[in-house]
């Protein structure tokens, strides 16, 4: 038996498996045995493709036996978020009106990561449409957060986080729209980037809000998560949002971690009143660690950053009201209510009373409201005049440094069940991703060590200009070195122990393992 | 259940105006938004795709032709074409629609601002474009049931192959001061797009088969009122005939309303071919379409370079045409005003000598014959059922002598028939003339064998005679003989 | 209050959610709420602030005219809740014609 493999990074896998010291067959029933052992604590997968998977890894095993030269994660195995199509998979949204459906199609970037040679596990849990932060929107219940199975392991993307905090994956895939990916990376200690709007295609992903939603990478080390950005982004056709541009030089800079001489700045608007004592903590220790390592900090004003919690949940409804529409159960999904005694009118509302959740319901009315005649102009039209102010802010703000930093979300990991009831409460944990997705730049969550408060996960975010995602892999990179020379590790090998069995990890020599 | 008022009395009190809403389906290879083939006519849900069947995750690419077309068109319509401008998506739930919104334009056409000249009676009136924009058609409904129709049917069937056909919509400035002429306006309006869309080869515009499919709207205003009155929007207007059929309706009906004092509800009504109209639904309980620029396209921003590129492969201007091609065909001013005064003929005379026939030729046939068949079925000439190369090929078929004229009007009748190509129906139906002298020959024979005393006198030199037995040669011969070739073979025989 | 209950329902006709009264009494506070804290963003920007509704300047993006593979009619109808004659079998349209 080999679990070490479970935490051993995906480059070193990459690395193992192309030099055949592994095979990808092997690696991937070792995850695919801890996603037995341990997912019913944790609940991150929706559906585990055992089948597909082995068949994905025996064919890579079969081209690198042959000599064929594949990419450098040939052979690693991936957990997809639950929102990328994956033809003859099923794939729900983690909502009742999808359940059963399997697609005919699949996404760009499960195409590109089977192209890649990549293994796709299973699909992850999310909350539903990947609307709330903390997966307990889920219709098929919440995922719990490795650090603690009591709290919720962030949200929408909870499974594709929790996977990797529970080594049931070495990669995962996530989708950003108001901080899917980097709020989860916070509070279960892993890495997780939102690239450029524009940069990751959305074909094939379900849709929340189209003009804000981008798929991204999360990893438990900023190479890898780099290492995957680089499969999952370029120029796709068949998204019109697609900048038909070159990749930035993300893996170089995730090796290079080289920061002497940056200018970063702290949002001063990005703090103070809500954000947790023990965040704030952790968030100026990361500073004084940049600082040491070369970087000049210096605070710079985001004033409208202040009103982009609002602007957000105006565009965003609005979006999804008419994104969501097309789930009607007439051509696929859930129908009820067809008697004979209803009509086709009556059957959608029907259906879509039951299939639908609470904060689903909450958002298609609110962006149903904020579109209606009358009102168009009040709120729809003001929130993407916000939108110009807050992308005038960063433009400003970039002018002065070359990245902007703040923590990643106000407060560490709560309770599952503390703010389901509250959604005001629940929008918070998106305070400080939002702005980067109202205008479209590029940002990353990264850990930066344990609340002193809770013992619990905080991240720092970095966020960059359009097309400067390579700056927030050098900084993440420059923080994920400074705490292992600090600490001996990164964040996650802390949980090496509560979830990876004790005498399978001796048995193989986990200390070899660590820290590859 | 229409109270209909004179239509004469209408006009001595009221002056209507008309909007017109017209929708062009583009022939373009591909869809609006994505690969699938745009032709109609598959079999259900053979032309579908994850995006014009609004799969989740699916995402619409814009099909950078039909942008082209709706330009083209703007500029034939003498439009203002916009700097930027973006799409929309038009919100409400119907089961014909695969994402329950509709991908239009809202407040940002890509054409603005135009007008045509339109020459009726020897009157020119100007219609003011206001806007050309771009949008994708629904699916079809089928409804099941003892009626066929929406009310009754017990359930609906629905084929997406037509979701996601590109659709130019081109609507008019109210237009004013037509008076007793706005039906055949209206009726004009609608021919001269047709013939402009194809001229410009962007659609096939046969609104039989809704290529071409007009909504019109008419209110009246009493004379020397200027403030308009509440219009009504008739659909389902699918011929020439229709449109002016449907607009002289509206404006009975509604000044029979007026004049005892009632008010005209503003509606969609739906028009049927038995000459009537019917009420729709209600406007004044208006659907909110929450328009909202579409995120997942991006705008259009048509460079100056590019719409003087386009404006270059404009056709010529109608007026131009017509002299050019009277010209070219040698006809005189008479035959022209034949030509023109039957709708569409001039553009299948031009296809029709396009595919080889000569012009004379080309107007004898559908002037004549085409012209009579589709009066007789109550149908636009184009829409007889023969096209321009089958004309062609038809008359080919007498200049070799094949057939003779009679017998080209069964060839006519095969083709309408569906029983394919001019060749083909000659083949089947065994129509050729007998080329053959032999059997030409003993067929005079038996006539001059049968009619001595004809054949006397045609030896004694009255010639003229000749016509009875050649008359007898054709019977027998039923008709599949040339006329000209007996002639000669009998006056060998006899002279 | 920003948004009655009876509003909410309205809204809920528009978006095809037959909302239950429980839902109804739950939801229509919460959204009065959310309203509420969103509010004070009709007042952020003046009127020489252009709205964005693209983050990125991006424009033109078309496709050539050519026709790929479709799904096929077997895929196309695989997921749907009903089916008849290749078609979608969809219950009785109480609406108009659209």
């Amino acid at each position: 038996m080999s679990h070490a493999f479970l935490t051993a990074t995906a480059s070193e896998l990459g690395r193992r498996i192309a030099a055949r010291e592994l095979t990808a067959v092997e690696v991937a029933q070792a995850f695919l045995d801890q996603i037995e052992r341990t997912n019913a604590d944790v609940n991150s997968f929706l559906h585990v493709d055992t089948e597909g998977a082995l068949a994905q890894a025996a064919a890579i095993d079969a081209r690198l036996d042959a000599g064929e030269e594949l990419g450098p994660l040939a052979g690693v195995p991936v957990a997809v978020k639950d929102l990328f199509c994956q033809e003859g998979v099923p794939t729900t949204a983690s909502s009742k009106i999808l359940q059963g459906w399997r697609p005919p199609y699949s996404s760009t970037i499960v195409q590109r990561m089977l192209d890649a040679g990549l293994v796709l596990l299973g699909k992850t849990n999310l909350d539903e449409f990947a609307m709330g932060s903390s997966t307990e929107t889920s219709a098929f219940g919440p995922t719990h957060n490795p650090w603690d199975l009591d709290r919720i392991p962030g949200g929408s993307g909870g499974g594709s986080a929790a996977a990797l905090a529970a080594f049931q994956a070495p990669l995962s895939i996530g989708t950003d729209t108001g901080g899917s990916i980097r709020q989860p990376a916070s509070v279960t200690g892993t890495v997780g980037v939102k690239p450029t709007y524009g940069s990751a295609s959305r074909y094939g992903v379900i849709a929340m809000a189209s003009s804000l939603d981008q798929p991204g990478p999360c990893a438990r080390t900023v190479l890898d998560a780099a290492l995957l950005h680089e499969v999952m982004c370029g120029h796709d056709p068949l998204d019109s949002t697609s900048i038909d541009a070159p990749v930035p030089p993300v893996v170089e800079a995730a090796r290079s971690g080289d920061i002497r001489g940056m200018r970063i700045g702290v949002v001063t608007e990005l703090g103070g009143e809500g954000y947790e004592p023990g965040v704030v903590a952790r968030f100026t220790e990361a500073l004084d660690l940049l600082r040491q390592a070369g970087a000049e900090i210096v605070e710079v004003s985001c004033p409208n950053f202040t009103y982009a919690l609002g602007a957000y949940y105006l565009i965003m409804p609005s979006e999804v009201s008419s994104n969501l529409a097309r789930y009607d159960a007439m051509r696929y999904g859930m129908r009820t209510g067809d008697d004979g005694a209803h009509g086709t009118e009556e059957v959608m509302a029907i259906t879509r009373e039951e299939g639908f959740g609470d904060e689903v319901k909450r958002r298609i009315i609110l962006g149903t409201y904020a579109l209606s005649s009358g009102y168009y102009d009040a709120y729809y039209g003001s929130a993407q005049k916000v939108r110009t102010l807050i992308i005038r802010d960063f433009e400003a703000a970039f002018e002065q440094v070359d990245v902007l930093v703040s923590p990643s979300t106000p407060f560490t990991a709560f309770d599952i069940g503390e703010k389901l009831s509250d959604p005001l409460a629940m929008y918070k944990s998106d305070l400080c991703t939002i702005p980067t997705n109202m205008a479209g730049n590029t940002a990353g969550s990264f850990p930066c060590g344990l609340s002193p408060d809770d013992g619990l996960p905080v991240g720092v975010q970095v966020m960059a200009p359009p097309l400067a995602d390579d700056r927030v892999y050098r900084v993440g990179a420059a923080l994920e070195r400074l705490y292992a020379e600090r600490d001996g590790g990164v964040l996650t090998d802390q949980l090496v122990e509560s979830w990876v069995p004790v005498d399978v990890a001796e048995a193989i020599g986990f200390d070899e393992w660590d820290l590859l | 259940m229409n109270d209909l008022m004179d239509y004469d009395d209408v006009m001595a009190a009221y002056d209507p105006v008309l909007g017109m809403e017209v929708h062009v389906e583009l022939n373009t290879a591909s869809k609006m938004f994505c690969g699938c083939d745009n032709a109609s006519g598959g079999a259900p849900n053979t032309t579908t795709c994850p995006v014009c069947l609004g799969l989740p995750g699916s995402l619409p690419v814009v099909n950078g032709k039909a942008v082209e077309s709706a330009i083209r068109i703007g500029l034939a319509l003498n439009c203002e074409v916009a700097t930027w401008c973006r799409f929309a998506r038009k919100n409400y739930f119907y089961p014909d629609m695969t994402k329950n919104f509709q991908t239009s334009q809202y407040d940002e056409p890509i054409c603005f601002d135009g007008h045509l000249d339109l020459e009726v009676d020897g009157r020119t009136y100007r219609i003011e474009i206001e806007r050309v924009h771009m949008e994708e058609d629904a699916g079809k409904l089928t409804h099941a049931g003892a009626t066929g129709r929406i009310h009754g049917a017990e359930y609906s069937l629905v084929d997406y192959n037509r979701a996601g056909t590109p659709l130019m919509e081109i609507v008019t400035k109210p237009i004013r001061g037509l008076g007793e002429h706005a039906p055949a306006v209206g009726r004009a309006y609608m021919a001269h797009l047709r013939e402009l869309m194809r001229a410009l080869g962007v659609s096939d515009a046969r609104m039989e088969a809704g290529n071409l499919r007009c909504d019109a709207n008419v209110s009246l205003m009493p004379k020397g009122d200027d403030e308009l009155g509440t219009r009504t929007e008739t659909k389902n207007v699918n011929s020439l005939r229709s449109v002016e059929g449907a607009l002289r309706f509206e404006i009975q009906r509604q000044g029979a309303i007026l004049a005892a004092g009632g008010r005209v509800h503003q509606e969609t009504r739906h028009w049927h071919e038995e000459g009537w109209t019917s009420p729709g639904r209600s406007k004044e309980q208006a659907e909110d379409y929450r328009y909202f620029p579409e995120p997942d396209l991006v705008p259009v921003a048509p460079s100056r370079e590019w719409v003087e590129e386009l404006r270059a492969t404009l056709p010529e201007p109608p007026a131009a045409r017509r002299a050019r091609l009277q010209d070219a065909w040698g006809f005189t001013d008479l035959e022209m005003r034949d030509v023109l005064g039957n709708e569409g003929s001039l553009d299948l005379i031009d296809a029709t000598v396009a595919a080889g026939a000569t012009a004379a030729s080309a107007r004898k046939w559908w002037l004549g014959e085409l012209a009579r068949r589709a009066n007789e079925a109550g149908v636009d000439l184009a829409e007889v059922g023969v096209t321009p190369a089958e004309v062609a090929a038809v008359q080919a078929l007498v200049d070799a002598g094949t057939v003779n004229d009679k017998l080209a009007r069964q060839v006519f009748d095969g083709v309408i028939a569906g029983e394919g190509s001019p060749d083909a129906v000659v083949a089947a139906r065994g129509l050729a003339v007998v080329s053959d002298d032999g059997a030409l020959g003993a067929a005079v024979d038996a006539a001059i064998a049968a009619n001595p005393d004809v054949a006397q006198k045609i030896r004694d030199g009255k010639v003229q005679a000749a016509g009875a037995l050649i008359g007898q040669v054709m019977k027998e011969m039923r008709g599949k003989a040339d006329a000209a070739r007996v002639r000669e073979i009998l006056l060998e025989k006899l002279t | 209050m920003a948004l009655s209950t009876a509003e909410v329902a309205r809204l809920a006709e528009l978006a095809r959610i037959a909302l239950t009264p429980e839902d109804l009494e739950r939801l229509a506070p919460q959204l009065d709420v959310i309203l509420e804290a969103v509010a004070s963003v009709s007042e952020v920007a003046g009127a020489d602030v252009p709205p964005t509704s693209h983050a990125l300047a991006l424009t033109n993006v078309f496709r050539p005219d050519a026709v790929r593979p479709s799904l096929g009619v077997e895929d196309a109808l695989a997921s749907a809740p009903a089916v008849e004659d290749e078609r979608f079998r969809v219950p009785r349209i109480l609406g108009e014609e659209q």
